[in-house]
């Protein structure tokens, strides 16, 4: 399966909707995500879910079905290992992906990547659009038009961003206290506990309750937007959800570069399964992590 | 003649062997010719036969049957035989029994623990029913019934005793020295813990374990509990709050290193509490990983001492070996790290306090934002969809 690279587009798009050509029978399918976008994802949820998981029976060691899951997983020894191997894991995916930006950004100096419509960079737009997403939710105004990422796709990413930094570098300053005790105060070791435990604890409730919702449960999304996992999807889908982003391939006819065959029945109900069971683990651990917040 | 004389000799013979034997035997011959019979029963059904050969090897044995049975002169005698009273001979014995727990116990007190008196032997023969090593399945017929135990108020211990160390030492590996019933409770003067003359009594507790653990009841003394305790503090901790008296588990075993850190915490509450906010507690809560610091692996188990006594393994100069033992490569800098501190505490741990503060007002922020931000678009957006009837729903989906 070919994968064109990404359309990376510098200049603001013409402001006149240029003309349409006719649809075909068939519905046509852009490329949202690359395959290897789609991977990291991949690896970002599955890691996260584990993550997750082991992470809030360390945090909630005193409830009862923390300590039965220790249990059954083989007691804390276990859940440390997978804590440790799915940070492992996500650590280098996130290097991968830093290596992938710095290498397209600073070494081939590909536009886009740092700032413009398809940069995560936030910019002017991106407060504009919040604030007039605002009033179309109160009725008070139009709803606004999305570029590629919508300010809450960027703070999706910028969240995992600073996330993975500051909970990785607190764990692995527990991992090896004693080596980054000779950088750090002792008191640094107490603090790595309490930043770890409530940025994965605001992760958590942030990826399962507002990420999934935003993303996949709200209703012109319900039950689940398959775009990560197939990376494509069908031209109206695409002008409904970001019409900015679409005019702008039109304007500038780069929309043959970006179109792409149906994704394949297998890959669909693939992703069904993989993306509901992310999900139900997600929102199970969800509930779990409240109940146990606030029941103890 | 040689008939007549045959007859004469097997008369005589035997008159002689039993004229010539000491007087006791001569009695119990004469009341074992009736109570030597095996099934004998009394008028209520009770055995009244003798097992001759056991009863002559019993410790008992020499003694003629109405040294014990004083009532019966002669025969025939009385149905009724008056009940024994040992303490004609055992007289320290008997008056250790008339003051203890088991006094106004209906049956024959004697009875109930030497087992049958015609065969009672040295409690140093391993038939003996007070044998060390028998003495628990003997005091487990009453203190192992569950019934016996409610009606008396007392926890049925027979069964966490068997599962203790001790227990184990005695039935498992059949050491001598280990401590059975008696060696804490004694044996006939038995009193109630709550009697100050009891070696259970609470306070006399670190006397009776220490009869056997020496060494232990020397580091207790020297530390803060047993200090404590000789100055009459009726809260301090001793042997068995910590222990437990019957169940007492090998200490370095995974159950009790599971279940020890809250006996401490249950007089040591704010330090658990600390110690609970800490990763030591995580690991420790959730087992299988039994290694994880508790109380006593920094502050020592019985010789506890203050930080502020240069021999205490918490004392700032020993930090570094204490906390080394466990984390190797330890440094000044890295046990400096504080165990116990208390992030809700503005005054003892500012630093805590504030990282603690910005981390909860961030995740309290940016929830209350997107929970307002989501819940404001489910709404538009259901009502976008009742309103034009139609949605841009995943095809997919």
């Amino acid at each position: 399966m070919p994968e064109p690279t990404e359309v990376i587009v510098a200049t603001e798009p013409a402001p006149a909707p240029a003309e349409v050509p006719a649809a075909p029978p068939r519905e046509r399918y852009f490329l949202r995500f690359t395959l290897a976008q789609r991977y990291l994802h991949g690896v970002l949820f599955t890691t996260f879910l584990v993550l997750a998981a082991t992470g809030l029976v360390l945090r909630f060691s005193g409830s009862v079905w923390a300590i039965r899951t220790a249990a059954v997983l083989g007691g804390f020894g276990a859940i440390l290992f997978f804590h440790k191997f799915c940070a492992l894991a996500l650590t280098l995916a996130f290097l991968i992906h830093l290596r992938d930006i710095v290498a397209r950004g600073l070494f081939k100096r590909e536009k886009g990547i740092f700032w413009g419509p398809t940069s995560m960079v936030a910019n002017w737009k991106d407060v504009k659009d919040l604030f007039a997403h605002f009033r179309w939710f109160l009725g008070l105004g139009p709803k606004p038009q999305f570029e590629r990422y919508a300010y809450w796709e960027k703070f999706d990413y910028w969240a995992v961003f600073w996330g993975m930094v500051v909970i990785g570098f607190s764990g692995y300053a527990m991992w090896f206290a004693p080596f980054f005790a000779h950088f750090l105060p002792g008191w640094a070791l107490n603090a790595a506990l309490i930043i770890h435990s409530e940025e994965g604890l605001l992760a958590i409730l942030f990826i399962f309750a507002i990420h999934f919702v935003n993303t996949h449960l709200r209703p012109d999304s319900f039950p689940m937007d398959m775009v990560i996992f197939t990376g494509r999807e069908s031209e109206a889908e695409f002008k409904s959800r970001r019409p900015r982003e679409y005019q702008r391939m039109i304007a500038e006819r780069r929309s043959a570069i970006r179109i792409t065959d149906e994704p394949p029945k297998w890959l669909i109900n693939f992703s069904r399964v993989v993306g509901f069971t992310a999900i139900l683990i997600g929102l199970t651990l969800l509930v779990l992590a409240l109940s146990a917040y606030f029941v103890g | 003649m040689k008939k007549h004389f045959s007859i004469g000799l097997a008369v005589v013979v035997p008159a002689v062997l039993f004229l010539s034997l000491p007087r006791s035997l001569r009695a119990q011959a004469d009341c074992l010719s009736c109570h030597g019979t095996p099934g004998m029963t009394g008028s209520s059904g009770n055995s009244i036969s003798v097992d001759a050969d056991k009863f002559h090897s019993s410790i008992h044995g020499s003694l003629k049957c109405t040294d014990c049975h004083t009532n019966v002169k002669g025969y025939p005698h009385e149905a009724n035989a008056a009940v024994v009273d040992c303490s004609t001979c055992h007289a320290d014995e008997a008056s250790g029994l008339t003051g203890s727990v088991h006094a106004k116990a209906s049956e024959h007190p004697c009875l109930s623990c030497h087992g049958d008196p015609h065969q009672i032997v040295a409690k140093t023969n391993p038939q003996s029913t007070v044998y060390p090593l028998n003495i628990p399945k003997t005091c487990g017929t009453c203190h192992g019934n569950a019934a016996l135990a409610k009606k008396h108020g007392l926890v049925n211990v027979y069964g966490l005793y068997m599962d203790s160390i001790h227990g184990f030492a005695v039935s498992k590996e059949g050491l001598l020295v280990a401590a059975n019933c008696t060696s804490c409770h004694g044996s006939h003067g038995i009193l109630s813990h709550t009697n100050p003359k009891s070696p259970t009594y609470r306070t006399n507790i670190p006397a009776t374990c220490g009869s056997c653990h020496v060494g232990i009841n020397e580091q207790y003394q020297a530390g803060i509990h047993g200090k404590a305790v000789a100055a009459g503090n009726p809260n301090a901790p001793v042997c068995t709050d910590c222990h437990t008296a019957h169940a007492i588990l090998e200490p370095t075993s995974a159950d009790f290193r599971m279940q020890s850190t809250p006996i401490c915490g249950s007089c040591h509450k704010d330090k658990l509490s600390t110690y609970r906010d800490t990763f030591h507690s995580q690991l420790g809560l959730l087992g299988g990983y039994v290694q994880t610091a508790r109380c006593w692996d920094c502050h020592e188990a019985h010789q506890i001492l203050p930080a502020s006594d240069p021999r205490s393994p918490i004392a700032q100069a020993n930090l570094v070996t204490t906390c080394g033992r466990c984390h190797a490569g330890a440094n000044a800098s890295f046990v400096q790290y504080q165990p116990h501190a208390n992030a809700h505490n503005r005054r003892l741990n500012p630093a805590l306090y504030y990282i603690r503060l910005f981390m909860n007002l961030l995740l309290a922020s940016v929830l209350t934002f997107f929970l307002v931000h989501t819940i404001l678009w489910l709404v538009r957006s259901h009502w976008a969809r009742v309103r034009n009837g139609s949605a841009h729903g995943g095809k997919h989906a």
